[in-house]
């Protein structure tokens, strides 16, 4: 691994670390978690937007697979925490690799659409199998218990979390520098290069697809766990758009970017309270305004400029 | 000996017959060089030999292998590699990145250890690294292995898309106008590099319009004209051919002016 991304993963750790120093009460614990989960789909879907160059607008689903697993799991079968995030991630690599394997066939808003077709559709099954899901009011979900040790409330639960997206950086940092990591970026500039050096182009975007897809199935799994309860809107189109959102703003492309498109949006809200009925219109003209001065994404332009001042 | 044997291939887009009823062999480690006026069907019978279009009638046999109806990375794996006349560099990455690109036949394809970048990947990501830079500089590109490739010169990327192309290690390396908007200097170079990758037993099937540097590095040459074989034979031989003089002199010399004047 370069040193420049052996440094970044340094920095976020130690950020990671210091900053409950300035948490003035519980509730920043909370807001840390949100952002460490959140940020753990990003760097999944930034493996498939980012390095290969394929969009999706229903990843919000595959989240919504892992963490209807932490309640299913559970209550309807009787499997022990560790077995319904396995379960979770079983589901969900499976969806992903079955219906990845047509709609990937599909190009930029078509594919677009497709995926976007996928999210509605898991998100249509948790809301209406009600039976199974709990519907619209969604379910409880048990805390999580590991040969004895259980993890509970929002200290433990930031400390857990940022250990996951730190692994899950680290993973997708080693994938970026293999074979794979190289035929991904490589398909993402040209796919017919790639054909003819070799690369199955199908199979490696079903490969990202279906990667991202498990990261997404993870990031759920611990949100469900840490917030205790799951409704259908975790699947939902619009927290598939917010995820994309996410993965533009910091920058594909850029992993570290991810955690930074992630942290963004999750913290302008809190940030931003003050401002009342405002909030939303400032959000949104900051969103607009990084994409017009910082269009590359936030980290992407930033280092670009940083690169090109320097002598 | 022959590696690749077209026969009877044809294709038409929108009732327009680019290639048609074209038959020829090609022997091992030769220089074999195709060339035509512009809308000859030159790329379009590359693009069918390595698999970007299927043909309507005819086959192509590699390596004694049906290969007509083969998607392109099999063809890849099969011991075939190209350049593209228009580039298709993969301008994100590095120039060495670009180069070990090519290496991916020769890499494990197994995820797992990937994600954990184990011992066995760091070793292989090192030796393919030695490999993409032993080619930059067998193309003289080295010194510039670490910047993206986006940012390079036009002749630059000619001779990147070539490592990257010798990269696999083919039988059959298929150059699509390889000197197309070089100048003479960058010309000579790629003439040269063509020759030394000749010597080491690659076959070598080249589009060209240049036709002082086809005359002087091919062994064998295929003239087409409105996507049929107009006449085949060594430079002496092609050279004499008086069809091929008619169809030069005519459309041809003209198109061959305007390549060598187009801008790089």
């Amino acid at each position: 691994m370069p040193a420049s991304r052996s440094l970044g993963l340094l920095v976020l750790t130690a950020l990671i670390g210091v900053a409950p120093v300035l948490f003035p009460s519980v509730f920043y614990y909370e807001i840390g978690t949100g952002i460490f989960i959140a940020s753990l789909v990003v760097v999944g879907l930034n493996i498939l937007m980012g390095y290969a160059g394929q969009v999706s607008l229903g990843h919000a689903g595959f989240f919504g697979i892992g963490a209807y697993a932490m309640a299913i799991g559970p209550a309807r079968f009787g499997l022990p925490s560790m077995l319904s995030i396995l379960a979770g991630l079983a589901v969900t690599i499976l969806t992903a690799w079955v219906v990845g394997r047509p709609i990937l066939k599909l190009k930029g808003h078509y594919l677009a659409v497709a995926t976007l077709g996928l999210g509605i559709l898991i998100s249509m099954v948790l809301s209406n199998e009600a039976q199974w899901t709990g519907g619209p009011d969604g379910m409880s979900v048990p805390k999580f218990e590991l040969l004895g040790f259980t993890i509970r409330g929002s200290r433990m639960w930031y400390w857990t979390s940022a250990a996951v997206l730190l692994i899950g950086i680290w993973l997708a940092l080693n994938l970026v520098d293999s074979p794979t990591g190289r035929a991904l970026r490589g398909l993402h500039d040209s796919e017919v290069a790639a054909a003819s050096n070799g690369i199955d182009v199908a199979r490696y975007k079903l490969v990202a697809f279906t990667i991202s897809a498990g990261y997404a199935s993870l990031a759920g799994s611990m949100a469900a766990l840490s917030d205790g309860h799951i409704t259908p809107t975790a699947a939902g189109f619009l927290h598939s758009v917010e995820l994309v959102t996410m993965s533009v703003l910091g920058g594909m492309g850029s992993i570290f970017g991810a955690v930074i498109g992630a942290g963004l949006l999750k913290a302008l809200p809190q940030v931003l309270t003050f401002l009342h009925d405002y909030e939303q219109v400032v959000i949104g003209a900051i969103m607009m305004g990084i994409m017009i001065f910082l269009r590359e994404g936030i980290l992407p332009a930033v280092t670009s400029r940083l690169r090109s001042r320097a002598p | 000996m022959t590696l690749l044997a077209v026969k009877g291939l044809s294709i038409s887009f929108g009732g327009v017959q680019a290639v048609d009823d074209l038959s020829f062999e090609i022997s091992r480690g030769r220089i074999f060089s195709i060339i035509g006026p512009n809308g000859a069907g030159k790329t379009t019978l590359f693009n069918m030999i390595s698999g970007i279009y299927h043909p309507l009638h005819g086959h192509v046999l590699f390596d004694g292998q049906n290969i007509t109806q083969m998607e392109p990375h099999l063809r890849a794996r099969a011991g075939m590699s190209r350049t593209f006349q228009n580039l298709q560099i993969f301008n994100r990455l590095t120039v060495v990145e670009n180069v070990m690109v090519g290496r991916h036949l020769h890499e494990s394809k197994a995820i797992l250890p990937h994600f954990l970048h184990l011992p066995a990947v760091q070793r292989a990501n090192k030796a393919c690294a030695d490999k993409a830079h032993e080619l930059l500089r067998f193309v003289g590109l080295d010194n510039q292995a670490g910047h993206v490739a986006g940012g390079l010169s036009y002749g630059a990327l000619k001779r990147l898309e070539i490592a990257r192309a010798l990269a696999s290690g083919p039988k059959l390396l298929l150059l699509d106008e390889p000197a197309a908007g070089c100048n003479a200097i960058e010309t000579d170079e790629i003439d040269r590099l063509i020759r030394v990758i000749a010597l080491q037993g690659v076959t070598v099937v080249l589009v060209e319009h240049d036709m002082k540097l086809v005359m002087k590095i091919s062994d064998h040459i295929l003239v087409l004209d409105h996507g049929r074989k107009l006449a085949e034979g060594n430079p002496a031989e092609v050279r004499r051919n008086p069809d091929v003089i008619r169809a030069y002199l005519g459309i041809g010399a003209e198109a061959e002016t305007e390549a060598r004047h187009a801008p790089g």
